[in-house]
């Protein structure tokens, strides 16, 4: 737990490093907490932080950790990780509520999981100061359910100026909705559940295909390289010539000088499929947001026939089907609790958290998505609702700290207060889940981007 | 002979119940919050007939003999809560006006509330007894609100007129629900702008006042008298002061053009919502205007409400002015209504005010304020029962008494899937079994 990283000449040369670059140095910030909630390990009583080049490098008992001289020391009462928002839209979904700042949902097509977050992100939104006042650092966040698959998400920190400057994931996942949120009567949508899983199978079976094609394809070209010596392989790789882009283009029959046979079968770039292989590639989870019990199994049998790794959001009625989330070793990011528990989220409960907790079940909570107020929820309240309904503080915490950053995959740089992880601090006046403490600091890279209280 | 035993217990049943309503009960050995009052560390409550008839320190209250002694030592004991802005059981687009127009002063939000709608439950269980139910603030005037407690089991209501607060002559109360800014702001016939909006509320006051006039002057004489107009009605009773008008308004020029109106007319006037109230505190204060302000947890969802602030309750009590909360259910969760008066308290209003705002300063806005909203001998026996400081979100309601009735029970598992739950806890109506005795089954006789 005790790390002493800093030796009094290397701290010397820090000094005289940040004298010589002063605009381009970061602030060297510690904290000393009389509770400091790691979230790996025990509590710590009267500990300290020491954050340099936006990394956490010692942490522990505050009489054992050498601040180096300079650093700006913010006292709190209790210190937490910095939270993690584990699907929010803030940044796409504004706070005027007005068509210019909403770009949470394209309504254009029910497919489109070739839109990137990166594209959409409004770095210097209003709301996302909000929500780092009150301790959130990090936030998974993009496009909103609403749509069959409205898009891709990304992982990104509360500050920075440009989205460059927040991202630290630029895909983390795409976003789909099984359920009557995604049904729309007289579009290319799906009006029927039945529907919705038929277009969603049909797109997935397509992205195999393209898959193929394109493995088949790279693969020929590879044999083409060896084709100059061996030509009668050839013929037997080549693909059929169903290659559209072939028939479609009478140019491209007409030149014999085409650029070379392995080019011409080169099927076409198309985002979307791209964006689909990834998630049949695991790389990308399917994060599909459903509500009634009838829908969640329907995610997940969708998740067992195309062997994809999925997410299950919202998931209102997951505590009546906890022995298949279980089985299917899926994670849930819960709605918040608060959230309004109309239409298909009417059986929600404040004690849902609880629950799949205590069966094991990986939980994350969001602040989730609202057509009109609140433009957010904070992770921090809700939370507190969980905490207040069956989870212990610990357990409460985790699911927005530690918990949440393992089921987003960004568990080695953020989600815990360990040496070498990411300078994300939220600093609290006392118990961070009542109603009257403030969050009176957050820290993210080491910069201090909020004093409270808030 | 089981027919037999089961009716025995259904009678004993009913007698206990009858019983909770006329024997005395004495709550005994609570911290009481009292809110007209200090706390009493460890106090006792006599309830007798709906109404409190004794409050103080255990060794000061003598338990009246035939009471029903109630341990409740270690709970918390305060007024039940009184929502002062809430839109339970309002049917269609909330219940009240439609889209004929933006002036609808007759339409009354009595004729269309469902009190079977599972929200009074959910109520009920954050402590709630007493709520304004209004119509929705699509239009400038959008008509009569109404006052009701949540008599859950007094027996099960079947109709608002078990619902309702009646005045001397059994009519239920209730106020005017008003709005401006941009809720109120459509296509024509409604206004498209702020100016128009102001002029056409002030042309309709006008009205209603040449009307009163006319009536004055018809001294009773049926042959003078105007005909019967409904809107101006209404509009006439809240020049009379008789009709509290309850005032939708988020930006600050729209809160000071209803100080405006208020003055011209002579009108009492609740100021709802008031997200940028924290910037025209004195003005509000200084016209000795109430507000009810709505807590959400993060500002905007429109462009007049990108300012709004947790501390717009303590700005508003800083400079004087009598500031209640509201839950604007569905906005906010009934359930959750003490997390408004907290969150307050988290950005600088006093604990004692953050508690009067939940109870006797909302009762006052809605005039009932000798009946309810604190725990005072000859008081109506409202309260709730709950297991921590109700400022703190590890507080559970307990228990929630209306006019000496239990209304909801923590321990009873039906509540507690409406204290938990969704909106599809329990749903909001089970079917009855009506007809089946002269049903054809297909089964032989």
């Amino acid at each position: 737990m005790i790390k002493l990283t800093l030796s009094m000449p290397y701290a010397g040369l820090l000094l005289a490093l940040l004298a010589l670059f002063p605009s381009t140095a970061q602030a060297q910030v510690a904290v000393h907490g009389k509770t400091i909630h790691t979230m790996a390990g025990a509590t710590i009583s009267d500990g300290m932080i020491v954050i340099q080049d936006g990394k956490i490098s010692a942490i522990g008992q505050a009489g054992q950790i050498a601040v180096p001289q300079g650093f700006r020391v913010l006292e709190a009462n209790v210190v937490t990780p910095g939270l993690i928002d584990a699907h929010s839209t803030v940044g796409f979904s504004g706070i005027l509520n007005h068509d210019h700042d909403q770009d949470q949902l394209e309504h254009s097509s029910p497919i489109q999981p070739e839109l990137r977050a990166i594209d959409a992100y409004n770095s210097q939104e209003d709301l996302i100061e909000w929500i780092r006042g009150f301790g959130v650092t990090t936030i998974h966040a993009g496009h909103a359910p609403g749509e069959l698959m409205s898009g891709q998400t990304l992982v990104a920190k509360t500050s920075g100026r440009t989205v460059a400057d927040a991202v630290i994931v630029e895909a983390r996942a795409v976003a789909a909705t099984i359920g009557p949120a995604a049904q729309k009567t007289g579009s290319k949508s799906p009006g029927t559940r039945g529907k919705t899983m038929a277009m969603l199978r049909a797109e997935l079976i397509k992205a195999r295909e393209y898959q193929d094609k394109h493995r088949r394809a790279a693969a020929n070209e590879k044999a083409g390289d060896k084709a100059a010596e061996k030509p009668a392989d050839k013929a037997i790789d080549k693909p059929s010539d169903k290659n559209p882009d072939k028939t479609a283009d009478p140019a491209a029959d007409k030149k014999d000088e085409k650029p070379s046979e392995k080019a011409a079968d080169k099927p076409s770039r198309d985002l979307r499929m791209e964006a689909l292989g990834r998630v049949l590639a695991g790389e990308l989870p399917l994060m599909i947001t459903t509500n009634r019990a009838q829908d969640v199994s329907s995610a997940l049998r969708l998740a067992k026939e195309f062997d994809i790794k999925i997410w299950l959001d919202g998931a209102s009625e997951a505590y009546l089907l906890i022995d298949d989330i279980k089985a299917a070793g899926v994670p849930v990011i819960l709605h918040p609790p608060m959230a309004r528990a109309i239409g298909e989220r009417e059986n929600q409960s404040f004690d849902t958290a609880a629950k799949l907790v205590a069966a094991k079940i990986p939980v994350a909570l969001q602040s989730g998505y609202e057509a009109y107020v609140p433009k957010t929820r904070l992770v921090l309240f809700e939370a507190a609702i969980a905490a207040a309904n069956g989870l212990t503080f610990d357990q409460a915490l985790r699911t927005i700290t530690i918990d949440a950053a393992r089921i987003l995959g960004i568990a080695e740089r953020v989600g815990s207060l360990e040496v070498g992880k990411d300078g994300d601090i939220a600093l609290y006046d006392g118990d961070p889940f009542e109603y009257t403490s403030h969050c009176t600091g957050c820290v993210i890279q080491g910069r201090v981007v909020s004093e409270g209280p808030h | 002979m089981r027919i037999g035993v089961f009716l025995a217990s259904c009678l004993m049943v009913s007698a206990v119940t009858a019983m909770a309503q006329d024997r005395p009960l004495a709550f005994v050995g609570a911290r009481i919050i009292r809110v007209d009052g200090d706390e009493i560390p460890q106090g006792t409550l006599v309830v007798e007939k709906g109404k409190i008839t004794a409050i103080g320190p255990d060794e000061h209250v003598p338990i009246p003999l035939g009471a029903n002694k109630i341990d409740v030592a270690g709970r918390v004991i305060m007024p039940g809560l009184v929502d002062t802005h809430s839109h339970i059981g309002g049917s269609g687009s909330l219940g009240g006006a439609d889209g004929s127009g933006p002036i609808q002063p007759g339409v009354r939000i009595y004729d269309s509330i469902n009190v079977l709608d599972s929200g009074f439950k959910r109520a009920a269980a954050g402590g709630l007894t007493t709520l304004n139910i209004m119509p929705g603030s699509g239009h400038l005037i959008s008509g009569q609100t109404i006052y009701v407690k949540l008599r859950l089991a007094h027996p099960k209501p079947k109709k608002i007129d078990d619902f309702f607060i009646a005045d001397a002559g059994g009519a239920p109360l209730g106020g005017l629900k008003m709005a401006n800014g941009t809720n109120s702001m459509h296509e024509p016939p409604f206004p498209g702008t702020r100016g128009k909006s102001a002029f056409l509320v002030r042309e309709q006051y006008i009205k209603a006042r040449e009307y009163q006039d006319k009536v004055a002057r018809a001294a009773g004489d049926a042959a003078k008298l105007p005909p019967r107009d409904l809107n101006l009605e209404a509009l006439v009773e809240s020049l009379q002061g008789k009709r509290i008008i309850h005032h939708h308004t988020h930006r600050h020029d729209d809160i000071i053009t209803v100080l405006r109106l208020a003055q011209e007319f002579g009108l009492k006037v609740v100021l709802h919502h008031v997200s940028d109230g924290w910037k025209v505190a004195d003005e509000i204060a200084k016209a000795r205007v109430a507000c009810s302000v709505i807590v959400i947890d993060s500002p905007g969802g429109k462009l007049e409400a990108r300012d709004s602030s947790f501390k717009t309750g303590g700005v508003l009590e800083k400079a004087g002015v009598l500031t209640a909360f509201h839950t604007d259910d569905w906005i906010t969760d009934s359930r959750l209504f003490r997390r408004s008066a907290a969150l307050a308290v988290r950005a600088g209003m006093s604990r004692e005010a953050a508690l009067k705002a939940l109870t006797i300063s909302g009762a006052k806005m809605l005039g009932l304020e000798d009946r309810i909203g604190s725990l005072t001998p000859g008081k109506d026996a409202d309260f709730t029962i709950l297991d921590a400081d109700p400022l703190s979100v590890y507080a559970k309601t307990l228990e929630t008494w209306v006019e000496g009735v239990k209304v909801f029970d923590r321990t009873d598992p039906t509540d507690y899937l409406y204290a938990i739950g969704g909106y599809g806890a329990g749903h909001d109506q089970a079917p009855y079994l009506c007809c089946f005795e002269n049903a054809d089954t297909g089964a032989a006789k």
